[in-house]
């Protein structure tokens, strides 16, 4: 795994490369003593999979940095003080917090978790769309944090709200942070379909069509103009 | 009793590697007396925001050298100089001439 360390005290970076040194899975990218270094190398380099990132600089925090990066790595935060481990929990790339000193074997357990999550954030927020179909009627959404499993045939419809996504199920409604294109890569063509620029629909789940909107359980859902047609011929292959 | 500075951790990090025994001991060598320059002018000015991110580093070095009554000590001086107060400054700076003392000491 690509690492970098930023930390501004140099004896803290020299603890953090004798331990990577000694980690045959690890490979030592960079070691920078302030954040706007870091930035610049991550904005070259898009392939480092974890960040070990001290909290306290001067100027700009290790928060701050989190907040600059679009697509960061696997973090591992490292500190001194305790106080910010719950602000640390905020963040879902952030996989541990360190209190300096830490030991050779804490600092391990904090790999193993980081090597637990997925590859990236990239992927985990994309897919917050969805993740892992175990089985072809199942998939997994990020809600909160958590995965949650769903199964496909229970979705009713799907909703376009800004950044996220409304998933009405027969149980359940749930609110994931994606978007309509990414969910419908997802989805089996054969039964869902978008049928508005803010809708996908199942079409098993149809109760009755009725001029440019369609009936599912109570709620009326608007056809576009421009999907009447596709729908029309889906519902004549069924 | 209060436990005494010593090496242990640095030895528990090197597993033995002598070169980064005095890698670190060289580092801290050169970092900690800026530091505790820094303290002082910070902490005279009654800069306490300031003096209080030193603290923060030093309070790293504390905690390497294992010198654990100290370290609590540096946590409480941290907190109430971020609070504009210098309590624990006179018992904190034994401490730091006790680290300042047995890092010059140590032998490269």
């Amino acid at each position: 795994m690509k690492c970098i360390i930023i930390d501004d005290e140099e004896t803290a970076r020299a603890i953090l490369q004798q331990l990577v040194s000694e980690n045959a899975n690890l490979d030592l990218k960079g070691s920078f003593n302030n954040a706007m270094e870091a930035i610049k190398f991550l904005n070259k380099n898009d392939d480092i999979d974890i960040m070990f990132l001290d909290i306290h600089m001067p100027g700009f925090t290790g928060f701050d940095l989190i907040d600059t990066l679009q697509n960061p790595p696997r973090i591992i935060l490292t500190s001194s003080d305790k106080n910010f481990a719950l602000a640390a929990f905020e963040y879902e790339m952030i996989v541990d917090y360190l209190v300096k000193p830490f030991s050779p074997e804490r600092f391990e357990k904090a790999l193993r978790k980081a090597s637990n999550e997925p590859q990236s954030i990239e992927q985990k927020s994309t897919s917050e769309t969805m993740k892992q179909e175990t089985e072809d009627d199942e998939m997994f959404i990020s809600v909160s944090r958590r995965l949650v499993k769903i199964t496909i045939s229970s979705i009713k419809f799907i909703e376009a709200r800004g950044d996220y996504i409304l998933i009405k199920t027969i149980s359940k409604d749930y609110v994931v942070h994606s978007t309509l294109k990414k969910i419908e890569e997802k989805l089996p063509g054969s039964t869902f379909l978008k049928i508005h620029r803010s809708f996908i629909i199942n079409i098993r789940m149809i109760i009755d069509i009725e001029d440019n909107s369609v009936l599912i359980g109570k709620d009326v859902i608007p056809i576009s103009r421009s999907k009447r047609a596709d729908l029309m011929k889906v519902l004549n292959l069924l | 009793m209060p436990k005494s500075p010593n090496l242990d951790y640095i030895k528990q990090l090197s597993g033995g590697n002598k070169e980064f025994e005095r890698k670190i001991i060289t580092i801290i060598k050169k970092e900690l007396p800026v530091e505790i320059q820094s303290y002082k002018k910070n902490i005279s000015a009654r800069e306490f925001e300031k003096a209080a991110e030193i603290i923060h580093k030093i309070k790293h070095k504390i905690g390497i050298f294992q010198m654990e009554e100290a370290y609590k000590l540096a946590i409480d001086y941290e907190e109430s100089l971020r609070e504009k107060e210098d309590r624990y400054k006179e018992k904190f700076e034994i401490y730091l001439r006790q680290l300042k003392s047995f890092v010059e000491s140590c032998e490269i």
